[in-house]
């Protein structure tokens, strides 16, 4: 196990490394730099900025020194927030996306998982056509058109809730429920596939030969084996939680970590985007590894390869 | 089933609406602004005046047109990717497959907003942008299928023969996994239109004049306040077409009992 954890942590590296490289240069070869606005700079104010940035410097210089940095931790300062490092603005913007996306899991699996084991054990009957019929809604109607609608009933014609903002509790409802509908819808369907898998096996069968009772053959039995695709899911959605947060900031005006990705993209704002995209995929590769190492404790089969 | 005709009907709708409707999807009528639905206006205007309805339909050719392209990209891709892995086996095999599960951990989303930002709102980037993020689950399946093909007694006597592996792969191989592929390819319409809405709604993807169902959600999301209409009619469309093509996809798959199709 533990050589098994080692490796894959060891595996990471050429792929940071080639994500860091690859952003870094895209970005570079791109026209437009992040002092180009509408109104003209003087040729000695941008000499100074390129200066005082390092940007002036040959390109593979301004590479290394921003690996150097980046293995200390440092990503560098902003250039569109003068006077703060790309690491505060994280640390300003990062708990809020991790509060929604936190929140959002817990109401994906609060909803899916029910669901699912609901629509597995009684397969068809109303509550599996509930199920499948919750699954589907989930995977058509995308969090855009889910959210602005929920705004429009919850918040403008009941008025329960702000329409946006992201200052008390109360605040936290709608976004979190919106994001986390839609990947329990994808949790529902997968808890049912899985668990209808392990039911037809032939453990199960024995199990119920010994007179175990229907929940405990579910839970003690069959949900082990039966949660292995929901836990191999768990690692992209919750990259998709992360990245799908993009629009459910945008809708509500939350102040995360998303909604500033994408701003900061758009006014070129170099260290920012790399210091965001840097981030994200280490989150995103520790997540899988978390996933793989769950996988093999859930399923011992999988130690063998 | 019912899937398959109310797909049919949408795009028949979408392509051949515009010719019957009185209105242009881009002529602007200033003191009509704003109409809620009604006879002549079907599902209300917009800020400029103009009918939703034809620019819903306009939108969907470009929605659908988005979903099939790069569709299509991916699957040329995907395709040749996973038949070229699957067909060479051994180590080759082994470090493409692996180059897959590596692609698979990033966060492509991100990438693609990336080019959509830097390299102009192209519609054409767009279509190979997205074509190239969803590649990945089908060169997985296809390599799969090829995989169990390659120890089939026809294959041996097309080796026998002398052909070369380009031909073996895309004239005898190929065609017998096309099920499958089909299946996939419906499953992966539908992500790709999620995506291209998605990018369109950030304000990344197609561009004015040009509309897609999810420009014209960014601008109902936008204005649903006063006029509720603009959302609901593009969102309702929309998620109709995203659950038509799951639910015939879905079909196809049962129909066809792809094992490989079921991640």
């Amino acid at each position: 196990m533990l050589r098994f954890f080692v490796r894959r942590l060891l595996e990471t590296i050429p792929v940071m490394f080639v994500i860091v490289t690859a952003t870094f240069f895209m970005i570079r070869f791109v026209p437009g730099g992040p002092f180009t606005t509408e109104k003209a700079v003087s040729a000695d104010v941008l000499r100074n900025l390129n200066a005082h940035y390092g940007l002036d410097q040959p390109l593979y210089r301004q590479y290394f020194s921003y690996l150097g940095n980046l293995l200390h931790g440092d990503l560098g300062p902003s250039f569109r927030y003068t006077n703060r490092t790309v690491n505060e603005v994280i640390a300003d913007k990062l708990p809020t996306s991790l509060e929604l996306g936190g929140w959002s899991l817990l109401v994906a699996l609060g909803i899916g998982l029910p669901l699912g084991i609901m629509a597995a054990a009684r397969r068809n009957t109303w509550l599996d056509y509930l199920g499948s019929s919750v699954g589907m809604l989930g995977l058509c109607v995308p969090t855009f058109v889910l959210g602005p609608i929920a705004v429009l009933i919850f918040s403008i014609h009941f008025r329960w809730f702000n329409a946006s903002g992201w200052y008390g509790p109360e605040d936290r409802v709608l976004p979190c429920l919106v994001m986390g509908f839609f990947y329990s819808a994808y949790i529902a369907r997968l808890t049912r596939a899985g668990l209808l898998d392990m039911l037809n096996q032939d453990f199960i069968r024995t199990a119920r030969a010994k007179g175990a009772g229907e929940l405990r053959v579910i839970f003690r039995h069959a949900l082990r084996g039966g949660l292995l695709p929901v836990v191999a899911f768990l690692g992209p959605a919750t990259a998709g939680i992360l990245t799908g947060s993009f629009v459910i900031e945008m809708i509500f005006q939350i102040p995360g970590l998303g909604r500033e990705f994408v701003t900061s993209a758009l006014s070129r704002d170099y260290t920012m985007v790399l210091g965001t995209v840097i981030l994200y995929a280490a989150l995103i590769i520790a997540l899988n590894l978390v996933v793989d190492v769950v996988q093999v404790w859930l399923n011992p089969k999988l130690k063998l390869e | 089933m019912v899937g398959g005709f109310l797909l049919l009907a949408l795009v028949l709708i979408c392509a051949f609406g515009p010719m019957f409707s009185a209105y242009n999807f881009e002529d602007q009528n200033l003191a009509n602004a704003f109409r809620p639905p009604s006879a002549a206006h079907w599902c209300g205007t917009d800020q400029f005046g103009r009918d939703l309805l034809v620019r819903m339909m306009i939108g969907g050719r470009i929605s659908i047109m988005v979903g099939l392209i790069a569709t299509f990209v991916a699957l040329v891709i995907g395709v040749t990717y996973g038949a070229v892995a699957g067909y060479l086996g051994g180590k080759t095999d082994a470090v493409m497959m692996r180059i897959v599960d590596i692609l698979y951990a990033l966060p492509f989303t991100i990438f693609v907003i990336l080019l959509m930002v830097f390299f102009g709102r192209n519609i054409f980037l767009l279509f190979f942008a997205i074509g190239a993020v969803e590649w990945l689950t089908m060169a997985r399946i296809v390599r799969g299928q090829i995989l169990s093909l390659r120890k089939m007694e026809y294959i041996e006597a097309a080796r026998s023969l002398g052909y070369s592996r380009r031909r073996i792969i895309f004239r005898h191989m190929i065609p017998n996994i096309l099920g499958p592929i089909i299946v996939y390819a419906t499953l992966t319409i539908p992500a790709v239109m999620l995506l291209e809405a998605f990018l369109s709604f950030l304000g990344l993807g197609v561009q004015a004049p040009m509309s897609s169902w999810g420009v014209l959600i960014k601008d109902g999301a936008e204005k649903m306040e006063e006029y509720w209409w603009l959302l609901v009619f593009p969102g309702g469309v929309f998620s109709l077409t995203l659950f038509s093509l799951n639910f015939l996809g879905d079909g196809l798959r049962d129909a066809l009992d792809v094992r490989a199709a079921k991640d």
